[in-house]
């Protein structure tokens, strides 16, 4: 342990010079555990912006939409009555990144807010792959600000309510609007502008010549089966829509484009909830518990530190009222700490099960793995049996054809994999979104749009496809239908729309 | 590196836009409830807000989403008493054992409504939205062009006209005393040395003429001094501001003779605070004129209005009479849009009734912008509402109802003060 040193004074109320304080120790302690970030900017702000941030999905700039201010009063109301608290924080995924403090947050809750999300989620968004894949730190402010801008043009030009009803159908669509696989381009603001008009017209060009088709009379029949489009199904279906939509105006592409773009950064956060907001909570417990190791902070601030700290990292029973699930902190945080453990004390059990990092430096470890996973595989990967034991974990099978729930697997030798197994699969988008692809568009017939859900373990569509389906068809202008393909292969056709309108239905 | 930015301060409403977009897309749902609002609530209530539930259906944003049937395996924390391949009963009632967050069906739970709440401004901006009292427009309208021009001090140029001879000529004498002073001290004193001069020696001493020849390029040069120059110049400022049209007077009248219930009054009431945040929200500055009257009528403060008690006979007209009189003192300069509202139970003196409609055919109606007159009865109209029938054909400021409880008040209110009539 270094010399102990003067505490840093811990009062309720903060102060600006307190937290660069903090801060500066914050960051020095970051330092020494070589956590990579991006630069740091710290706002502080009040609840009421706290709520105008949540208004807009968290970002600091936005489009206008009716969603949002439903949102705003419905935290709003949240908040008022008291039912719910904010956040202490948000934190923003660009570079520098940007980490809003309430200021009604007192001292020790802001040192925690800087550690946690200013170093942990920090370098987790600047490391980890998928959203250096998937996001652009750099460039998403001035994104947001192309888009809210452009969108706002639009409302001008076209009228409030048009873009509203685009809006709404492209928002129905966000969850089916991401690229698993293919990588985007990067953003930026002057490349947005400067391409946004040259893509309108390549756009629009490019549906024109597609839809650019002989009367369907005039081919052979046989022909027309053989014009298969997309020639692969597309996972992305507002990627599909504003490529090809036949009716849609160039500025609707547009708008469907910054949806889809706004979906595509969000993407990766739905991914890494447990990593992201584990390894937070792990260094914002180890950074305050080496400070605290160093003398810096006062027995008191560790108090209502360690306070804070255990209400969110706890894992409820499935018994007890308030649980909602297994909890994302506290799951994350017991494999990010359990982790550290099988480096630095590996037991029998440990090395068997994890011969390749148990016994080694943690703090590679740690980087292999904030760097290389996602929710899913961090899962597969890295629960050990010790956690599953300690967590208590159970796996419960409801089979709609059974009478009864059936407990498929518990915490003992026998079951580990399976645990491990399931649990990896609920976090795996794959399986908890519904698998929609656009299947096939009849190019030179009546110009309907199929899109095939692949069921998985027999889970049926909810009862929003309805509403759902009436956005697609809105978007495509045509017949729009739904299939299935069950678990047995058997295809079986869900909802069908038509639309025979040529124009853009309102 | 780090910034720490303190944005407290910044634009707080940011969500203000969207607030307003989801209460435009609301506002059929928004304004259903603000009625019902109104029916259940007391008037006295009106500075409040509201809360408002749309049905959560109505506003959910559809997404392609699972259903919770076919097969969930499903992790849990916690085991106390499972082994594997224990069979347990399905909990009923859905949530329980469910996936937990998220993922459960709507389908067939009753969904609760979303409720959110209307701040004091925006109930009553719904509660209005649709109202306008007649002839508003109009006078709003023409009252931007109607300027009064208002000294504002002075100015240092202008046309002759507006030259302020007062100011001018202080100018000009605080001018001369400035540039004039050197002069004459110096003068004031070659002349007292002049004096001293001449105690000792003759006129013709050289120092003597010298100094008499100063006198007088001294004086010339104080006479040189102009006597008003283009400097001293003050001209009177005026600007064109808006003539204040947008004062309105209210004016209450109302029954309090023994005929007049409680209830009957408070209905009354609630219609006179209508009428007054109506005007409110339209106009700056207004004033309330609370005439009650029974036999002989009396203009008297909002509290004794309301709650004290009084009895007797009925002379409707003492009252119309009496308001007639407050116009003409104290509102006649047409500045202000005077408003009428009488609520009387209709039952009045038989011989009154003809010169009641008279006097307010005659002598109100010409000067209002509008008067309304609610007779509160439930039962037969009485002789004051027949008399006053005559005038509703050929005045058109002049509407009447008929308000048989509380529960038409809102109804009658919108009746009155419609778009449509205006």
């Amino acid at each position: 342990m270094k010399k102990r040193r003067k505490a840093l004074p811990s009062p309720a109320e903060w102060s600006f010079e307190l937290i660069d304080e903090y801060h500066r120790e914050i960051a020095r302690v970051a330092q020494e555990f070589e956590l990579d970030t991006f630069p740091n900017q710290i706002e502080l702000i009040t609840s009421e912006q706290m709520m105008d941030a949540y208004a807009s999905v968290g970002m600091p700039v936005n489009y206008h939409h009716w969603s949002f201010g439903k949102h705003f009063l419905s935290t709003e109301k949240g908040y008022k009555r008291g039912q719910m608290g904010l956040a202490y924080e948000i934190v923003i995924n660009s570079n520098p990144c940007i980490a809003y403090l309430m200021e009604e947050n007192t001292m020790m809750m802001q040192a925690l807010v800087i550690a946690h999300a200013a170093y942990g989620h920090n370098s987790f968004f600047k490391n980890n792959y998928l959203f250096r894949t998937w996001t652009n730190a750099d460039a998403i402010i001035d994104y947001l600000i192309f888009a809210r801008n452009y969108i706002a043009h639009c409302e001008e030009r076209y009228g409030e309510e048009e873009v509203e009803l685009l809006l709404d159908s492209c928002h129905a669509l966000m969850n089916v609007g991401v690229d698993r696989y293919k990588r985007p381009p990067k953003l930026s603001l002057e490349k947005e502008t400067l391409r946004q008009r040259e893509r309108e017209e390549y756009l629009q060009s490019q549906v024109n010549e597609l839809w650019r088709t002989l009367p369907a009379h005039e081919l052979k029949p046989q022909e027309a089966q053989e014009q298969r489009f997309p020639s692969e199904p597309e996972e992305n279906v507002l990627y599909f829509f504003e490529k090809n939509a036949p009716l849609l105006e160039p500025w609707q592409r547009e708008v469907v484009r910054i949806v889809r773009k706004i979906a595509q950064y969000f993407f990766p956060q739905r991914q890494t909830q447990v990593m992201n907001e584990g390894w937070a909570c792990f260094w914002h417990y180890t950074l305050l518990n080496r400070m605290y190791d160093e003398g810096l902070l006062s027995d008191s601030f560790m108090i209502e530190f360690l306070h804070s700290h255990t209400n969110v990292v706890l894992q409820p029973s499935y018994n007890q009222p308030w649980y909602s699930g297994i909890n994302p902190y506290a799951l994350g945080f017991a494999m990010w700490q359990d982790i550290r453990r099988i480096c630095e004390e590996p037991t029998d059990e440990d090395r068997y099960w994890f011969p390749d990092f148990a016994g080694s430096n943690w703090r590679e470890t740690f980087d292999f793995a904030m760097r290389n996973f996602k929710d899913e595989s961090f899962v597969a990967q890295f629960l050990s049996p010790k956690l599953m034991r300690d967590f208590k974990l159970f796996s419960v099978l409801d089979d709609d054809r059974n009478a009864r729930l059936r407990i498929s697997a518990i915490h003992d030798e026998a079951g580990y994999r399976r645990i491990r197994e399931i649990l990896s699969d609920q976090y795996n988008i794959g399986t908890r979104d519904p698998n929609i692809q656009v299947w096939n568009v009849d190019l030179r017939g009546d110009r309907s749009l199929t899109l095939r859900h692949n069921e998985y373990r027999r889970r049926p569509l909810a009862g929003t496809t309805d509403e759902v389906m009436r956005h697609i068809a809105r978007l495509w202008g045509f017949t729009v239908r739904l299939e299935t393909q069950h678990v047995d292969g058997r295809v079986e056709t869900l909802r069908e729309l038509r639309n025979e309108k040529r124009r853009m239905p309102r | 590196m780090v910034r720490i930015i303190d944005r407290r301060f910044d634009s707080k409403n940011k969500s203000a836009v969207n607030r307003q977009r989801f209460f435009r897309r609301f506002k059929q749902q928004i304004r259903r409830a603000v009625a019902d609002a109104i029916d259940g609530r007391s008037i006295r209530d009106m500075d409040n807000g509201e809360s408002v539930a749309i049905p959560s259906k109505d506003l959910k944003e559809p997404q392609f989403g699972l259903d919770r049937s076919g097969e969930w395996e499903t992790v849990f924390a916690g085991n106390d008493q499972f082994a594997a391949g224990d069979e347990v009963d399905r909990p009923v009632g859905g949530g329980g054992q469910g996936s937990g967050k998220g993922r459960a069906s709507n389908e067939g739970q009753s969904e609760d409504d979303f409720v959110f709440q209307l701040s004091r401004e925006e109930f009553l901006d719904v509660f209005f939205d649709d109202l306008a009292l007649p002839n508003l427009v109009k006078t709003q309208l023409a009252s931007i062009p109607e300027y009064r021009s208002q000294r504002a001090g002075f100015t240092v140029d202008g046309t002759p006209t507006n030259i302020n001879i007062v100011r001018s000529l202080r100018g000009a004498i605080g001018r001369r005393l400035a540039v004039g002073s050197p002069y004459a001290v110096r003068l004031r004193e070659a002349q007292e040395e002049l004096e001293d001069l001449l105690m000792r020696a003759s006129e013709d001493d050289p120092r003597v003429r010298r100094l008499r020849d100063e006198i007088a390029t001294l004086r010339a040069k104080i006479e040189g001094i102009p006597f008003i120059d283009k400097l001293d110049l003050r001209y009177n400022n005026r600007v064109r501001i808006p003539k204040p049209s947008t004062a309105a007077v209210m004016f209450c009248v109302m029954d309090v003779s023994g005929s007049m219930d409680e209830e009957k009054k408070a209905t009354a009431k609630r219609f006179f605070m209508l009428l007054y945040l109506f005007l409110m929200r339209n106009y700056e500055k207004i004033e309330v004129v609370f005439i009650r009257h029974h036999t002989v009528a009396k203009e008297v403060d909002e509290e004794d209005f309301f709650h004290s008690r009084e009895s007797g006979g009925t002379v409707v007209s003492s009252a119309l009479e009496l308001m007639k009189d407050i116009v003409r003192e104290r509102y006649a300069n047409g500045m202000w849009n005077i408003y009428g509202a009488q609520a009387s139970d209709g039952d009045n003196w038989e011989n009154d009734s003809p010169r009641c409609r008279e006097l307010l055919g005659e002598t109100i109606l010409p000067y209002v912008q509008y008067f309304a007159y609610i007779e509160i009865t439930p039962g037969e109209p009485q002789n004051l509402w027949r008399e006053y029938e005559k005038l509703r054909g050929s005045a058109p400021n002049f509407a009447m109802q008929r308000i048989e409880g509380l529960p038409d008040i809102y109804p009658v209110f919108r009746e009155l003060f419609k778009k449509t009539m205006a």
